[in-house]
């Protein structure tokens, strides 16, 4: 059954432009849509109208890109735990309902256009250490060294942490503790990630504090929101590893 | 020209080892004398830019995403295959190398195909080091599971995001070497050019995506890991943005195409709800590991599927194909799903579905064990259909997922431009008519990781490479070109939507060139293309303009070149007059509607040049040669 809902959505011409929140009416939504299908939808009615579309990231729709991220009513990623903005149904909502869309907002995640934000700041926060120093050539047989069952998969759990900046769009200090800490955990778990642990820990935090992300709030709405339920104790788990690497 | 695909002589075992013994070496103090252009950063492009730039060559990365990350590499669920033989199940390079070869329904090279098995082996101890948590067994030992077309364990994964996990080990690489200052990354540019001097691929332009400024970047040698064209279907599985315009503007650029027609249609994805359908999700191949699929053995039986008794099901896979059952080849299982639809017995509101029904497995192992094992794909379904995998069946239908043609390359994975590689999905290499589950990952990093960075250096260390600088005519002139499509396509100024005109020609290829072709049909898609693309150059609609972000224009450019691309992929379609892997055409098929090949005249690669937008292209045809498998009518019985 078509349903309609009513938009306010953040229009922005530009980086240095101001922006305001602008009304549509999305008329023929059928539930089974998803989010970012209505908008394509209201899209092409502007397209047809010659106006300007609203310019959105989106690419996988399948919430493992990252490309994806819409504050829906206030909430980054919407209203469904543990999903992206493009893994948000339409079923979600009433007809006749009143959504309003924002980007995600940050002094690190400049806007670009509308929807669209700059999240550059983290890859310059891998490239700060978030990784293993191996070349390819130098590897030791796979089996070589057996990591317990448990330890792999806690590793996976902040492995699999999509870049996509809701924690940070959820923080009232734009805080990216949960996005570094995702990384500094997944390594610093496995042996193959120690010897670099605290260089590590060091370079990049110092790295998130240049980008101009926040310090963390406590409060948790990172991981409330976080669309692969990444957990926040991986936070205190980062600031151990930093109080240590500072006192070696 | 004659195609020589580079293969070196000996026996299969030696091939490679001989290969790159005689390559020539660039010494440590040279390499940064060199300048490499990577285009894409998915697997591919993102392995073999950390690789060369731990080796010392500078490197520039390009890629339309905000983040190299984001490269569709990333949705990759299933695994990777590796001849490890950490199960003891007989597993080999040789086995692997038969199996896909075979699985490739014969039409692959069989150097490239062993060598790829051969580094897979590489390929497992590279990402582990690098500290990619792939799944492991309580005794602290990595973990295996099956895939389709194999009876061997062989498949390493990290739940259902393998891609992602094997992906972010390759940026964190690569991402190290931006640290160390040899590679530098491009984000959001597309490559709308490559440029060509005297018959080397000197360099690319393309445009930023942000400002919408042309750039002109030069060159020592231009590797492509843009993947693949699914898109040209509209709806596949592949993510939104994934296009052909790099491979396509190298192509007219002079870069043969080869096999197009070999596309394929995954067995196993969410169906079809409706019109405003964006893009189609893969469910895991691994999935059929332990659902059944299956079909009402009555035409039109709409009854819920639990109130269909278990003998008045058709569980079509195991009867037909007993030693293989669930797990056979994708496309043999995608037509044998079409099949059962087109007799009236499939599944859902619209008929187009078939079950895959998890209750055995979870009678079996518990539902415990299946939450480890697909949890996140079973909360995908979910959240896409509103229904629970745990308590109905999955409802699955085939949907265009990956495409085995691509740019012609040989040995050396060099295209028909000196200078020009050509990496990951994006070449035609590996997979022959059909890829196996598991091995797309192993290919993309395979060649960019233990590939690319030999035949390159032999490149650059072999070859007179006289100084050329964005300066030269060949870049103006190609910036030009570029800028000439932009202006026009803004022109048109009319009143059918880019989108429109993508799902129209979609719509044309998935009838015409899909799950089951034939003459007649293909040279009336051939026509309707033509038609459809004079149509698009009358009454496209591109909203806004060429100085700053606007996604509508990226994307008219890429359906535009769609418009092109999809003419030589029907016409290759049309002139394999055989059935192999996941090109079926209906005029050639066994007496029980299995493919049909017909080696005597077709156990070639058709390589095609460009000739002119509208005009026939050229056929080049490199001859395969089977030395190790004999090929036979595959079966999967």
């Amino acid at each position: 059954m078509a349903m309609t809902v009513k938009l306010k959505v953040w229009r922005q011409a530009g980086p240095e432009k101001p922006g305001r929140l602008v009304d549509y009416v999305a008329d023929n939504v059928h539930a089974d849509m998803s989010f970012l299908e209505m908008l394509d939808v209201v899209n092409e009615d502007l397209i047809r109208k010659d106006q300007d579309p609203i310019a959105f990231d989106s690419d996988c729709r399948e919430g493992i890109c990252g490309s994806c991220g819409l504050v829906i009513n206030g909430i980054p990623h919407g209203p469904d735990r543990g999903a992206t903005t493009c893994q948000v149904h339409m079923r979600r909502f009433r007809n006749g309902e009143t959504i309003t869309i924002e980007p995600f907002r940050a002094k690190a995640f400049p806007v670009l256009k509308d929807l669209v934000v700059d999240r550059t700041a983290f890859d310059r926060i891998i490239a700060a250490g978030g990784y293993v120093s191996m070349n390819v050539g130098g590897a030791p047989d796979a089996n070589s060294l057996p990591i317990a069952k448990d330890v792999a998969d806690h590793a996976m759990d902040s492995a699999q942490c999509i870049g996509c900046g809701a924690c940070v769009a959820a923080c009232k200090n734009a805080a990216a503790h949960l996005f570094t800490s995702a990384k500094i955990t997944h390594l610093g778990l496995l042996p193959q990630g120690e010897a670099e642990r605290h260089r590590r820990v060091v370079r990049m935090v110092d790295q998130m504090d240049s980008e101009g992300f926040g310090s963390c709030s406590n409060e948790g709405e990172c991981e409330a929101v976080c669309p692969k339920e990444i957990p926040i104790s991986n936070i205190a788990r980062m600031n151990r590893d930093f109080l240590k690497a500072m006192v070696r | 020209m004659i195609l020589d695909s580079k293969t070196p002589s000996g026996p299969i075992g030696d091939k490679w080892d001989r290969r790159k013994f005689e390559n020539k070496l660039v010494n440590p103090a040279n390499r940064r004398k060199f300048q490499v252009i990577v285009v894409g950063t998915g697997l591919a492009g993102a392995s073999a830019a950390a690789t060369l730039g731990e080796l010392g060559y500078p490197v520039k990365v390009f890629g339309i995403h905000e983040s190299p990350r984001r490269a569709h590499s990333i949705a990759a669920q299933g695994g990777i295959n590796a001849a490890k033989n950490y199960r003891n199940d007989g597993d080999s390079v040789y086995r692997l190398f038969y199996d896909t070869i075979k699985g490739g329904d014969y039409r692959a090279r069989e150097a490239n195909v062993y060598r790829l098995a051969q580094a897979s082996v590489n390929i497992i101890d590279q990402c582990v080091a690098q500290g990619v948590p792939f799944a492991r067994e309580y005794g602290g030992l990595l973990d295996n599971r099956s895939f389709g077309g194999a009876q061997v364990s062989r498949t390493f994964y990290a739940r259902g995001q393998t891609g992602q996990q094997l992906l972010l080990g390759a940026y964190q690489s690569m991402m190290r070497q931006v640290d160390a200052g040899t590679v530098s990354i491009c984000s959001r540019r597309e490559m709308l050019d490559l440029v060509v001097v005297n018959n080397q691929a000197r360099g690319i332009v393309c445009r930023n995506l942000l400002t919408g400024e042309l750039e002109s970047h030069e060159a020592d040698a231009v590797l492509l890991c843009t993947g693949g064209y699914g898109t040209v279907f509209y709806l596949s599985t592949n993510a939104v943005n994934s296009n052909v315009t790099a491979a396509w503007r190298a192509h007219k650029r002079g870069a043969f195409f080869a096999n197009p027609c070999f596309t394929q249609i995954h067995p196993t994805c969410i169906p079809v709800s409706g019109d405003h359908q964006s893009k189609l999700t893969l469910m895991s191949e691994s999935l059929r590991n332990d659902g059944r699929v299956w079909v009402p053995k009555q035409q039109g039986d709409r009854r819920p599927p639990a109130q269909i008794p278990d003998a008045e099901r058709d569980y079509y896979l195991e009867r037909r194909y007993p030693a293989f059952g669930n797990l056979v080849p994708r496309d043999v299982a995608s037509r044998a799903a079409k099949a059962v639809c087109d007799e009236g017995r499939g599944a859902g509101d619209s008929g187009l579905s078939v079950y895959l029904d998890f209750a055995d497995a979870i009678k079996r192992s518990g539902v415990d064990t299946i939450k480890a094992r697909y949890g996140n794909l079973f909360d995908m379904y979910t959240r896409i259909t509103d229904e629970n995998p745990y308590q109905v069946p999955m409802r699955i239908y085939p949907a265009v997922h990956y495409t085995m043609g691509g740019l012609w390359v040989d040995y050396n994975l060099m295209s028909t431009i000196p200078g020009l590689f050509v990496l990951g999905e994006a070449n035609f290499s590996d997979h022959g008519a059909n890829r196996l589950g598991a091995s797309a990952l192993m290919q993309g990093l395979a060649d960019g990781y233990f590939v690319a960075p030999y035949t390159v250096a032999n490149y650059l260390g072999g070859t007179p490479l006289p100084p050329v600088t964005t300066t030269h005519d060949a870049f103006g002139a190609a910036k030009a070109d570029a800028q000439a499509r932009i202006d026009k396509v803004l022109q048109v100024k009319g009143k059918r939507t880019v989108r429109e005109f993508h799902r129209a020609i979609g719509t044309i290829c998935w009838d015409h060139v899909g799950m089951a072709r034939n003459e007649a049909s293909l040279t009336d898609a051939i026509a309707q293309i033509r038609q459809l693309r004079e149509a698009f150059w009358q009454d496209v609609t591109v909203p806004g303009d060429a100085n700053n972000l606007n996604p509508g224009l990226d994307y008219a450019g890429r359906v535009a070149d769609y418009m092109e691309f999809a003419e030589v992929l029907a016409l290759d379609a049309l002139e394999r007059r055989e059935s192999c892997g996941g090109h079926f055409r209906e005029e050639f098929q066994t007496p029980d509607g299995e493919a049909l090949r017909k080696d005597d005249e077709y156990s070639y690669v058709a390589a095609w040049e460009f000739k002119g937008v509208g005009a026939q292209p050229q056929l080049h045809k490199e001859d395969l040669v089977f030395e190790e498998v004999h090929p036979t009518q595959r079966s999967y019985k």
